[in-house]
């Protein structure tokens, strides 16, 4: 690059930036603001945050989520691994369809799932509530688990299997001493991702959950809708700061979109 | 060999029932539940019916919503191209800061969206930061309408989706095989001619995969409209909402859900058309 193109694409990856970071340094600039309306400057607190902890909707709502979370994670992560390993390790009929199949929840817009879900519900009669949220964020994840572990999955050295077979292990051991401790670091990904992902998950949420079981970004969408405050700021803070921590502690393992 | 094929489909049947049950099987219903006939507030007769597809296509203003909901995410979508391509092209040569800057695009990438338009009902309303701001140095003497209008919503849906585009650009520029640039110039391309003949044809499984997964959830969307709009305008994403929650008419949630079904699908095989498929892994 000429020093000249180089300094222009400096200015314009700046300005960028600015742009993505800007509004929510703002944001979270406000959250410490004593005043309970409007964008004026009253003095500094930390009472949004005080009240943030005895709210019970949001303690509710971050238990939720948690619980979906975690159960989506376990589910996805098991399913999805054993199906990367099926596919990357056998030929069988129908193998271009499976395949298929795992990319529809990426290219399908989330609306579409969450009404599906709906509409799967309403015909089986059942009531909404966090056990009917989990099914849609599981369908969703399985083909980012099965997708990353496939990944990690391709660098491997067949030959090592091999070794252990000649020297006398039989599939299990095989299994479990060398092909799990070399695709380990993939599932873990796999996993984080899923977690993350039905952390972050509002649309399929919003459709399937009932009553009384909001998740912490259904939550926040009730209260956004009803205006600013700097409970909302105070609370929307919390979370950027997690994703940061989140992304500087995995650093690029997270790279892959959504 | 057999044996293998059973063990195969073993560990891949937990995946696909599940699949089966809670996505294929569900969307199966709602293409069957368009083509039903409404009894009022949420009820279904099983008896054949277009009308839901016909009040769609008849009447003008769904057929608006879907044409706005196009043309907003689109915009959206050609406005994060020309934001993503220059932006990646520079982190990609940032050398040893190259990590470092990618991690600060994953940040925004992995926040929540709402948060992150909630920032902007913060700098964009009425009594808010801009306009604040706008009035304190004099310019204006009555607040801006900044929100309630299309602009805020191709701001909304850029600010959303911007990552969304950086991130397969960034990896296609990265990847790019730097002999090929040499060549170009040693066969005496200047450095211009070298990027739009040499560098964007290279790139291109990156733009186009970035187009779609952008273009995706920009169309689809109903949170950008709502919040930043106050539902004033609205996208196909807010009429499938209403329909289902609120009017309870779902042949026409289901109808209008099957064509952005439709449209994306359209959108995706394009895509496809235009790559190989050995540059399809962008696309995850």
């Amino acid at each position: 690059m000429r020093p000249k193109t180089k300094k222009i694409l400096f200015v314009f990856t700046t300005l960028v930036f600015m742009f993505f970071y800007i509004p929510i340094i703002i944001l979270m600039a406000f959250s410490f603001n004593d005043s309970k309306v409007g964008t004026v400057w009253t003095g500094f607190t930390f009472k949004w945050y005080g009240s943030l902890f005895s709210n019970e909707a949001i303690i509710n709502s971050v238990t939720n989520s948690l619980i979906i979370a975690v159960v989506t994670t376990l589910i996805a992560t098991v399913f999805g691994t054993l199906a990367a390993l099926a596919i990357h390790r056998y030929n069988f009929p129908g193998k271009q369809a499976i395949n298929f199949l795992f990319y529809i929840p990426v290219v399908i817009p989330d609306i579409i799932v969450a009404v599906a879900l709906l509409a799967l519900y309403g015909w089986l009669d059942v009531t909404l509530g966090i056990a009917t949220v989990f099914p849609g964020h599981v369908a969703i994840t399985i083909s980012y688990v099965m997708l990353v572990v496939i990944a990690r999955m391709a660098g491997l050295d067949a030959s090592l299997e091999e070794a252990a077979k000649d020297l006398g292990a039989n599939e299990w051991q095989t299994f479990w001493k060398i092909t799990f401790p070399l695709i380990f670091p993939g599932v873990l990904a796999g996993a984080l991702l899923a977690f993350t992902i039905s952390l972050d998950e509002f649309v399929i949420s919003y459709f399937t959950t009932g009553p009384g079981s909001d998740t912490l970004p259904v939550l926040v969408y009730s209260m956004v809708r009803l205006g600013v405050s700097p409970e909302i700021n105070a609370l929307s803070t919390i979370m950027v700061l997690l994703i940061v921590i989140m992304v500087f502690a995995t650093g690029r393992k997270m790279s892959v979109s959504k | 060999m057999i044996k293998n094929i059973r063990l195969a489909y073993s560990m891949l049947s937990p995946s696909l029932l599940w699949l089966l049950l809670f996505l294929v099987v569900p969307i199966v219903m709602v293409t069957v539940i368009s083509f039903t006939t409404s009894e009022g507030y949420g009820g279904i007769i099983y008896e054949f019916s277009t009308h839901a597809y016909e009040t769609a296509f008849l009447s003008s203003m769904y057929l608006k919503v879907i044409w706005n909901s196009i043309v907003w995410a689109f915009s959206a979508t050609v406005i994060c191209l020309l934001l993503a391509y220059p932006f990646a092209y520079f982190i990609a040569h940032a050398g040893k800061w190259k990590n470092l800057l990618i991690l600060l695009v994953m940040i925004p990438f992995w926040t929540n969206l709402l948060v992150r338009l909630y920032a902007w009902i913060i700098l964009l309303n009425g009594e808010g930061v801009i306009n604040h701001f706008l009035q304190n140095i004099g310019l204006i003497s009555e607040p801006l309408t900044l929100m309630y209008t299309p602009y805020a919503v191709i701001l909304g849906m850029v600010y959303g989706f911007l990552p969304f585009m950086i991130l397969p650009i960034y990896s296609s520029i990265e990847q790019l095989d730097k002999t090929y640039l040499e060549a170009a110039e040693d066969l005496g391309a200047n450095p211009v001619k070298t990027f739009f003949t040499v560098t964007i044809p290279l790139t291109l499984p990156g733009i186009l995969a970035g187009f779609i997964i952008t273009f995706v959830p920009a169309v689809s969307v109903f949170v950008v409209t709502d919040l930043l709009t106050g539902s004033k305008l609205v996208m196909v994403g807010n009429v499938i909402r209403d329909a289902f929650l609120i009017e309870m008419n779902w042949q026409l949630g289901s109808a209008l859900s099957i064509l952005l079904m439709i449209l994306v699908l359209l959108s995706v095989f394009i895509f496809m058309k235009f790559t190989s498929s050995k540059d399809k892994k962008f696309l995850i």
